[in-house]
């Protein structure tokens, strides 16, 4: 396989090391209480009608429609990439989603599918979804993913370097899976159901945006504690501050336990009072997310027919 | 030290997957006796607590299914055996909701909530068949539940009303949404209460108080319920109800006219009334 060749030249990080593991350890800690406080009001904005139907357009177009099965298959994906550029076959009207994400292999598979299409291939890389392989061998599984020309590349933060407080070398190996990422989009999976506490994702936030992350985003989806309102608040003020100390923008995506629209206009609501409206963007904002597409179409049919939809008449991932 | 203690009121909830929620309206309705007494302030169910029930019935609806049929009747028989139980309150309800004979209704009530869990592991038999094809198959038809039932309850006989319409429709594997009496939901919401007592799963049978105005063209529209029991829809909604069925083929049954205590008013056709025939052909030797 030819690598290597397509690999951009290394981008300057958008902090010195030094001062990038200083920014991840001194940052400032996290009020829980506000922090909860604030998601839960911020969770109850009623957000009806227009807005609504904007909100769901704008879920759609912000999702990365997601499958990281053992099961995938060659036809599963075909069905999905069918489904991502024309969620509802019947309703033209409806958006195409922003990406596809899946695992390596199944790669060209979807690249095939979606050419020309303007969705997006992602594909989880590095060790996905512990990160603890030989970094070798998990950096080449990135080049490789990089070199067959998926779009995006979703990898994983070392939690057992980070967590032992050994962050120098985990801000370094996500330095080099940026190298190895070449011009793919970067997303760095924190993981935040492993790291404990505000304070923690606080700081992996920073170090994962000053190794020079495009996106950070807050789950696997592969344990029990998935993404939750108060963390991704927390990962999008980490964001703001990062914007405004270094001026370089950074995407947020929310993945794992996103099921229901309200859900989801309830992490962009966040997102518009955290960041702004420059953020309501597929480039700033993503969702990851399987089952949520159906639901959101459900709930833009409820909106448009004035009856509460059926998922029997909807298809089936 | 005063003998006199504080009167311990129920509030009369709504019954939705296995829960006693308050509306999440935060509305609830003056229910008055029959010589225009206040009895009790019901929840007044929106169209939201509705979707809810809809959804957990749907959730509920393929693990009742799956029970087998003799287990579902035992599970039946049981709620029986808590109406039992239950009496009293039941017999004091429907005297308040002005009925002529409250213990004849209760009992008949039981009776009827007897005879139709006794339903479970026989309408395969009656309704079931093997039929005669021209090929090397084997041909049978067996009936499979519906799906989702909403059931407007008769505004009269608030307890047998209710239970000649809840019973047969659960008793094939369906699970229910079903709007209580809107002048009388007591009986209904004590029901509910038997049935979070006894082993039916939660979200096999939700009851919404309010009002049938308001909620009968959400259940009826709604594309996720399969058939409706319209016997206690106003005569004022019946056309707009058929209207609003017509756009996902719901089933539209009513019960017969007959008084409800005649036996002619308990019948397995209305069981029927919410299954649908699954024929298969089975290849088999020449």
């Amino acid at each position: 396989m030819a690598q290597a060749a397509q690999i951009e030249p290394s981008r300057p990080l958008p902090v010195a090391p030094a001062e990038a593991v200083r920014m991840a350890v001194r940052t400032t800690a996290v009020d829980a209480v506000g922090l909860e406080e604030r998601a839960a009001s911020l969770a109850k904005r009623s957000i009806k009608r227009d807005a609504k139907l904007w909100a769901l357009d704008l879920a759609i177009r912000s999702m990365d429609l997601t499958t990281l099965e053992g099961s995938d298959t060659v036809g599963k994906i075909v069905a999905i990439c069918a489904k991502a550029v024309r969620p509802n076959p019947l309703d033209p009207s409806i958006p195409p989603v922003a990406a596809v994400c899946l695992y390596p292999q199944l790669v060209p598979v979807a690249l095939e599918q979606l050419e020309g299409t303007g969705v997006n291939v992602a594909s989880v890389a590095g060790g996905f979804p512990s990160g603890l392989g030989p970094l070798g061998a998990r950096l080449q599984e990135i080049r490789d993913v990089a070199a067959t020309g998926a779009h995006e590349i979703d990898i994983v933060l070392n939690r057992s370097l980070f967590l032992g407080g050994r962050y120098a070398q985990a801000f370094e190996e996500l330095v080099a899976a940026r190298e190895a990422a070449g011009a793919a989009h970067l997303k760095v999976i924190l993981e935040t159901g492993e790291l404990g506490s505000y304070d923690r994702v606080r700081q992996a936030s920073m170090l994962a945006m000053a190794a020079g992350a495009d996106f950070i985003k807050t789950s696997t989806g592969k344990i029990g504690t998935n993404a939750t309102l108060p963390v991704a608040l927390c990962m999008l003020e980490a964001a703001r501050d990062f914007h405004r100390e270094t001026g370089r923008p950074i995407g947020i995506k929310v993945a794992g336990g996103v099921r229901a629209a309200k859900q989801a206009i309830q992490y962009l609501v966040l997102v518009h009072e955290t960041l702004g409206a420059d953020w309501m963007t597929p480039d700033r904002f993503r969702i990851g997310a399987s089952s949520l597409l159906n639901d959101v179409l459900m709930q833009i049919e409820k909106e448009r027919t004035g009856r509460y939809a059926g998922p029997d008449y909807f298809t089936i991932d | 030290m005063a003998d006199e203690r504080l009167p311990v009121r129920r509030t009369a909830k709504l019954f939705i997957g296995g829960e006693f929620p308050r509306s999440e309206s935060g509305r609830s309705y003056e229910v008055f006796d029959a010589d225009g007494e206040l009895l009790a302030w019901a929840s007044r169910a929106s169209r939201k607590d509705l979707r809810d029930a809809v959804r957990a019935a749907r959730a509920a609806q393929s693990g009742w299914a799956a029970k087998t049929a003799f287990n579902r009747a035992q599970i039946l028989y049981r709620v029986a055996e808590l109406m039992e139980g239950r009496r009293i309150q039941f017999e004091r309800e429907l005297r308040d909701a002005g009925a002529e004979d409250p213990v004849r209704g209760v009992s008949a009530a039981i009776d009827r909530w007897v005879w139709y869990a006794g339903w479970a592991d026989k309408i395969h038999q009656i309704q079931g068949a093997s039929n005669p094809v021209a090929g090397p198959y084997f041909n049978f038809t067996i009936p499979e539940p519906t799906g989702v039932v909403g059931i407007v309850a008769p505004q009269d006989q608030s307890l047998l009303g209710l239970v000649s319409r809840v019973a047969p429709a659960i008793v094939s594997g369906n699970t229910a949404v079903v709007l209580a009496s809107e002048r009388s939901p007591l009986p209904a919401v004590s029901l509910g209460e038997v049935l979070a007592t006894s082993d039916v799963p939660a979200g096999v049978v939700n009851i919404l108080t309010g009002f049938s105005a308001e909620l009968v063209p959400w259940l009826a529209g709604h594309m996720d319920v399969n058939a409706l029991d319209a016997t206690g829809v106003p005569d004022e909604l019946q056309a707009q109800v058929e209207e609003l069925s017509a756009e996902n083929v719901k089933r539209v049954h009513r019960a017969p006219e007959a008084d409800p205590f005649d036996e002619v008013a308990q019948s397995p056709y209305e069981v029927t009334a919410f299954v649908e025939y699954k024929t298969v052909w089975h290849p088999m030797g020449a």
